[in-house]
């Protein structure tokens, strides 16, 4: 049987990932999917605990985490497809108008 | 062992009767297109043509198979993989028959009696996108590229009005799971008219119906492979076996739709006014099971005349009538359909 | 003693893991947003196997059938079509991976160390689905914050439309 420790402990590693990708990547919708990744991670920890906890509770908020997500695509690639509109890149490193 | 054995066989037999249903599909539809176009059509393999498909076959396997020098030759193989993977893969949910007793056994004819079922079947629907649009995109070609982002516009625009058109029998059932759906189209409304969601949810059929067909990208919604504007669309660089995948695919998730219309709206394998005769139990076992297969291959017939009568819409006509006209409508048939569930109706 | 959902378990975490890795470090972004995709079914696996089937299945619905379909919009909108190879590069790997070692080190520890309170009952394969049960506290407890989802979405449909509307030119006289 797999206990609940072994769903936290992966859930916490792929946020891990999630986050070296947000760091180490220059094209804004990779970052845009390793964000993507870190909210899977997170609604695995809510879902095992649900199952382990025998309530529906945090099934719930996974239902509130993937509304934002799709929000957040939604709004994020606009941004993106209009930043591409005026500069020609989507490198986050030469999108940096407001450095000075 | 029982667990593992029982849903291979099945799952080898709906394949086979599948694969068989598409070659004669292609078939059935170049000789009523013909038959339209007062034309003969196939007829030189084998008697009346019947052979045809085999020939078609054995063609594309040995055609040479072509990739574009720049294309991105990983996913170019993967596409029409996964296209024909989800189309067939669907029908593993669909019952197309009740209980049958062989030897002393009871089987449920059904591969997977998922309690989610409508969900997994729009939920694998829409993974059909993935195929043309990876496919128009890895061919490194304008007019692939141009089927692949029409297709998926296009299968995101429908997928909205088909799954809305949905909840109003959902409503009425109270259930997900496919098999309670058919169960529950059993009996008569005032006696005579099989209790079918036909008849109690006129237009979500209507909707879902046109949905399916941009869905399924058949004419008059085949905007992704237009011939005159698009050479091929999203599958002009493909060839041999590669193609034929596409093309088996096209078809075989014609046979899942038209699968899940029966199961949804022409009561699936019910076969009304069966209980007035004595049947044993195996014949009638076998008589729902036809009822099924004719079921659905009225409606391939159907999908077939539609494709060789209607002429294509324009792009924007296809999004006005997806965005305004099918999402208002499906919306307004849940509201209605469930202010009459409000008031004990239905 | 291993047995079947054991084995589920480990061939869905290294599904997940592995194409979790070909997202973040593939240099060709669809190559990217196709590891995403095996990521995405890989976790709905795991909701199957806590007895969470109605999220697996909207898991499948909203993040492969729409969010990686939007994605990959993106991406074919953003790149110069013509060159299939897209390329991408890295930036400040190690100070990078530092962070995220703490971070793992951080959650990791948390994770051992607490005690959480669990009902003794173990997830298993569920006959009934918990669509029923999410339906009701919709409807009843929750229908505040649910309201407010139904809000963010239109919010962010409208502002997405907004912002990625091209402005029509100014007409001539």
């Amino acid at each position: 049987m797999i206990p609940l420790n072994y769903y936290l402990l992966f859930a916490a590693f792929l946020f891990s990932v999630g986050v070296v990708g947000v760091l180490i990547r220059r094209n804004a919708i990779i970052v845009f999917m390793c964000i993507e990744l870190m909210l899977n991670s997170v609604n695995l920890t809510f879902i095992a605990f649900s199952a382990f906890m025998g309530n529906a509770i945090g099934q719930m908020f996974v239902f509130f985490v993937m509304t934002v997500a799709a929000a957040e695509a939604a709004v994020g690639l606009a941004i993106i497809i209009a930043l591409f509109r005026n500069k020609k890149t989507i490198n986050i490193d030469q999108i940096n108008l407001l450095k000075w | 062992m029982n667990l593992i054995l029982e849903p291979i066989v099945k799952i080898l037999i709906v394949l086979f009767i599948n694969l068989t249903l598409v070659s004669y599909l292609v078939l059935i539809e170049r000789k009523v297109s013909a038959y339209i176009q007062n034309r003969i059509g196939p007829n030189r393999v084998g008697p009346w043509g019947l052979l045809q498909s085999v020939a078609d076959v054995v063609k594309l396997f040995f055609k040479e198979d072509i990739v574009p020098k720049d294309a991105n030759k990983f996913i170019h193989s993967l596409a029409p993989v996964i296209s024909v993977v989800v189309a067939f893969s669907t029908f593993a949910v669909i019952p197309f028959g009740n209980k049958i007793t062989l030897y002393g056994n009871e089987y449920n004819l059904v591969i997977a009696d998922v309690n989610v079922g409508v969900l997994v079947i729009l939920a694998l629907t829409s993974l059909g996108v993935y195929g043309i649009t990876l496919s128009g995109w890895s061919s490194n070609n304008k007019y692939s590229l141009l089927g692949g982002l029409r297709s998926s516009a296009q299968m995101i625009s429908y997928e909205l009005s088909m799954g809305i058109s949905l909840i109003g029998i959902l409503l009425m059932t109270q259930s997900m799971r496919l098999t309670q759906i058919v169960a529950e189209q059993g009996g008569y409304i005032f006696g005579f008219i099989p209790n079918w969601n036909i008849f109690l949810q006129p237009i979500g059929f209507i909707i879902f119906l046109v949905s399916t067909f941009a869905e399924t990208n058949r004419l008059p919604f085949d905007l992704p492979e237009a011939e005159e504007e698009l050479v091929g669309g999203y599958h002009t660089e493909y060839s041999g076996m590669k193609f034929g995948l596409f093309f088996l695919a096209e078809y075989a998730s014609m046979i899942t739709a038209s699968a899940f219309i029966v199961t949804l709206f022409l009561g699936g394998w019910q076969a009304p006014f069966i209980e007035y005769f004595n049947f044993s139990p195996f014949v009638i076992s076998l008589l729902q099971l036809s009822a099924f297969a004719i079921k659905v291959l009225f409606v391939l017939l159907f999908f077939i005349l539609i494709r060789w009568t209607i002429p294509r819409f324009r792009y924007d006509q296809l999004m006005n009538i997806g965005w305004k006209v099918m999402l208002p409508l499906s919306l307004l048939n849940l509201i209605v359909t469930a202010f009459l569930i409000l008031i004990n109706i239905l | 003693m291993l047995n079947l959902y054991d084995y589920i378990f480990y061939f869905f975490a290294i599904v997940i893991l592995g194409s979790s890795f070909v997202v973040v470090f593939s240099r060709n972004i669809v190559h990217s947003a196709f590891a995403l995709l095996f990521t995405f079914f890989g976790v709905a696996g795991f909701y199957v196997l806590l007895s969470a089937d109605f999220l697996a299945i909207t898991q499948l619905l909203v993040y492969v059938g729409g969010i990686l379909v939007l994605l990959l919009f993106g991406v074919m909108l953003t790149n110069n079509i013509v060159n299939v190879e897209i390329k991408s590069g890295t930036m400040q790997t190690l100070p990078a991976s530092l962070i995220a070692a703490l971070i793992a080190g951080l959650l990791c520890g948390i994770f051992y160390v607490s005690n959480w309170y669990l009902v003794p009952t173990t997830p298993e394969l569920l006959n009934n689905t918990t669509a029923v049960a999410i339906g009701y506290a919709f409807i009843t407890t929750w229908i505040l914050p649910f309201e407010v989802a139904s809000v963010v979405l239109l919010v962010a449909m409208i502002g997405a439309v907004i912002i990625a509307r091209r402005e029509k030119a100014p007409e001539v006289e």
